[in-house]
């Protein structure tokens, strides 16, 4: 078991030497750079837009309960929510969720691939296929997730506002306040810093389960499984070693 | 002009290819033949390099494939197309975008010169006026040759067919043979078909290869098949009931 995740590490290690090879045509790489941008981009608005409101909404209610009766001001909700939904909430959860809605989708792309001859067919051809079919994604995945994270944390807070103000939980102004005070930019950075690395995790991960697939349809469903699996217990894993790391 | 030379593969402790050396010829149809299992595609993946040999070499005129720089390699590419026995055209892309594709990878050619020629490619094919359907759209025997156009698109001087005819009638069979045949005659390419049907052999089989359990058990041409008395090559041949039946009612 160590052996084989050693084996994987490894080769992993040295599949990115392939990837960050010179394309052999930058045109072929900006098309499809575009194309997984729009497919990760906006294919991914809807599931986050779902998932970050509710997150905001749930995480209000849920701390409006905690303090009701205490002493803290109402407030101080408004605040607990923006650096709840900045540092933590928005790049991790979504990049969980996303890797269970693009990284299960590349691993099954590219292995599909594999299977169907295209990546020995391309090969044959002289692509380099490693560099060809995942720079593409992995530039993709780094521009759009970051946002993707950005538009997270802003709709979390939305969410927060519109499950609490508008159920009488506190009001409107003192929200506002709460998310304008004891603002520190460098939680900003520390979600950027994070959902970078999360994007590359679960981009990594998901192509190279798919790209390495071996046998029929039920080892595909098995390695798009593991792109979600290993994708998600890495990511926590990092979220926990940038937590460490950047708040020393 | 191809050359295997003394080429071994294991895979575990199994021995797929027990030291095959053999020379596929420019300009000529070479067919390798054998049963299921007896390393037909397995010695194909080796000498289009997608398969390393455990030992031996393989050798493209004087650039040996398996001792070769990446630089070499990758020029040796450029001169090599493959059509494979699933035919592995992309499904998301027409057949112009298919057959375009290692133009737009690795051309400079304009949109127009690109067309022009994917319509060439498409014409030599018997495939005009269907750019822009899909490859789920058309017959199997169709995709075929939109495989063929693809792996013809840049003019390769090495031209290997994994089981051209599989899932083929016998009819559409003949037909892609001949175009292969016809291909490498006016390209004067070196052709490497791995199959398995006889009509293929008796019809295109310039320079043949019969492998059995990882050997080469016999070589020659279509017109030495019928008058040999190689055992393997016997049983090979005559393993079809319908052939068994005409010769005994021949006799």
């Amino acid at each position: 078991m160590n052996l084989n995740l050693f084996y994987h590490f490894g080769n992993f290690v040295i599949w990115q030497a392939q990837i960050f090879k010179r394309p052999e045509n930058g045109s072929m790489y900006y098309k499809e750079t575009v194309r997984q941008m729009y497919d990760i981009g906006i294919g991914s608005l809807p599931i986050v837009f779902l998932i970050s409101i509710f997150i905001g909404a749930v995480t209000a209610v849920q701390f409006y309960y905690q303090m009701a009766g205490s002493l803290i001001p109402a407030y101080y909700i408004g605040y607990i929510v923006r650096d709840m939904t900045i540092i933590e909430l928005a790049p991790t959860i979504t990049c969980l969720v996303l890797a269970g809605k693009v990284g299960s989708n590349m691993a099954a792309e590219i292995g599909g691939m594999r299977q169907k001859e295209h990546i020995d067919a391309m090969e044959i051809m002289g692509v380099n296929t490693s560099a060809y079919l995942i720079l593409p994604k992995l530039i993709a995945s780094l521009l759009m997730i970051p946002i993707l994270v950005c538009a997270a944390a802003l709709i979390g807070i939305l969410g927060a506002y519109i499950a609490s103000v508008p159920a009488g939980l506190f009001s409107s102004a003192e929200f506002i306040k709460g998310v304008r005070s004891f603002f520190i930019p460098y939680n900003v950075i520390m979600m950027l810093v994070k959902a970078f690395v999360f994007a590359y995790i679960l981009t990594g991960v998901s192509c190279y389960q798919g790209y390495f697939v071996k046998g029929g349809s039920i080892e595909l469903g098995q390695a798009s499984t593991r792109a979600v699996v290993y994708s998600n217990i890495l990511i926590l894993l990092a979220d926990y070693i940038i937590a460490l790391i950047l708040t020393a | 002009m191809i050359r295997a030379e003394k080429i071994f593969k294991n895979f575990g402790d199994q021995a797929v290819l027990k030291g095959i050396d053999f020379t596929f010829e420019a300009g000529k149809t070479n067919l390798v033949i054998g049963k299921s299992g007896s390393g037909k595609t397995v010695l194909l993946k080796i000498l289009v390099g997608l398969f390393q040999p455990t030992s031996g070499n393989i050798w493209y005129s004087d650039i040996n494939l398996v001792s070769a720089d990446k630089e070499s390699l990758r020029k040796l590419r450029m001169e090599v197309g493959m059509l494979f026995q699933g035919n592995a055209l992309f499904d998301s892309m027409t057949i112009e975008e298919n057959i375009r594709f290692p133009l737009d990878m690795f051309t400079t050619k304009t949109l127009k010169e690109k067309k022009d020629r994917v319509n060439y490619c498409l014409e030599r094919v018997s495939l005009e006026g269907n750019n822009n359907k899909f490859p789920s759209e058309i017959s199997g025997g169709m995709q075929k040759r939109v495989g063929i156009a693809r792996a013809i698109v840049l003019n390769p001087k090495y031209l290997f067919c994994d089981e051209p005819n599989s899932g083929l009638d016998p009819q559409t069979s003949i037909t892609i043979d001949e175009l292969i045949l016809n291909i490498t005659k006016d390209n004067k390419i070196t052709t490497i078909i791995n199959t398995h049907d006889m009509n293929s052999v008796m019809e295109i089989g310039e320079n043949i290869c019969l492998l059995d359990k990882g050997k080469l058990a016999w070589q020659g041409s279509k017109d030495e098949v019928l008058i040999s008395k190689n055992e393997v090559l016997h049983d090979f041949i005559f393993a079809s009931p319908f052939l068994q039946k005409l010769i005994e009612n021949s006799k």
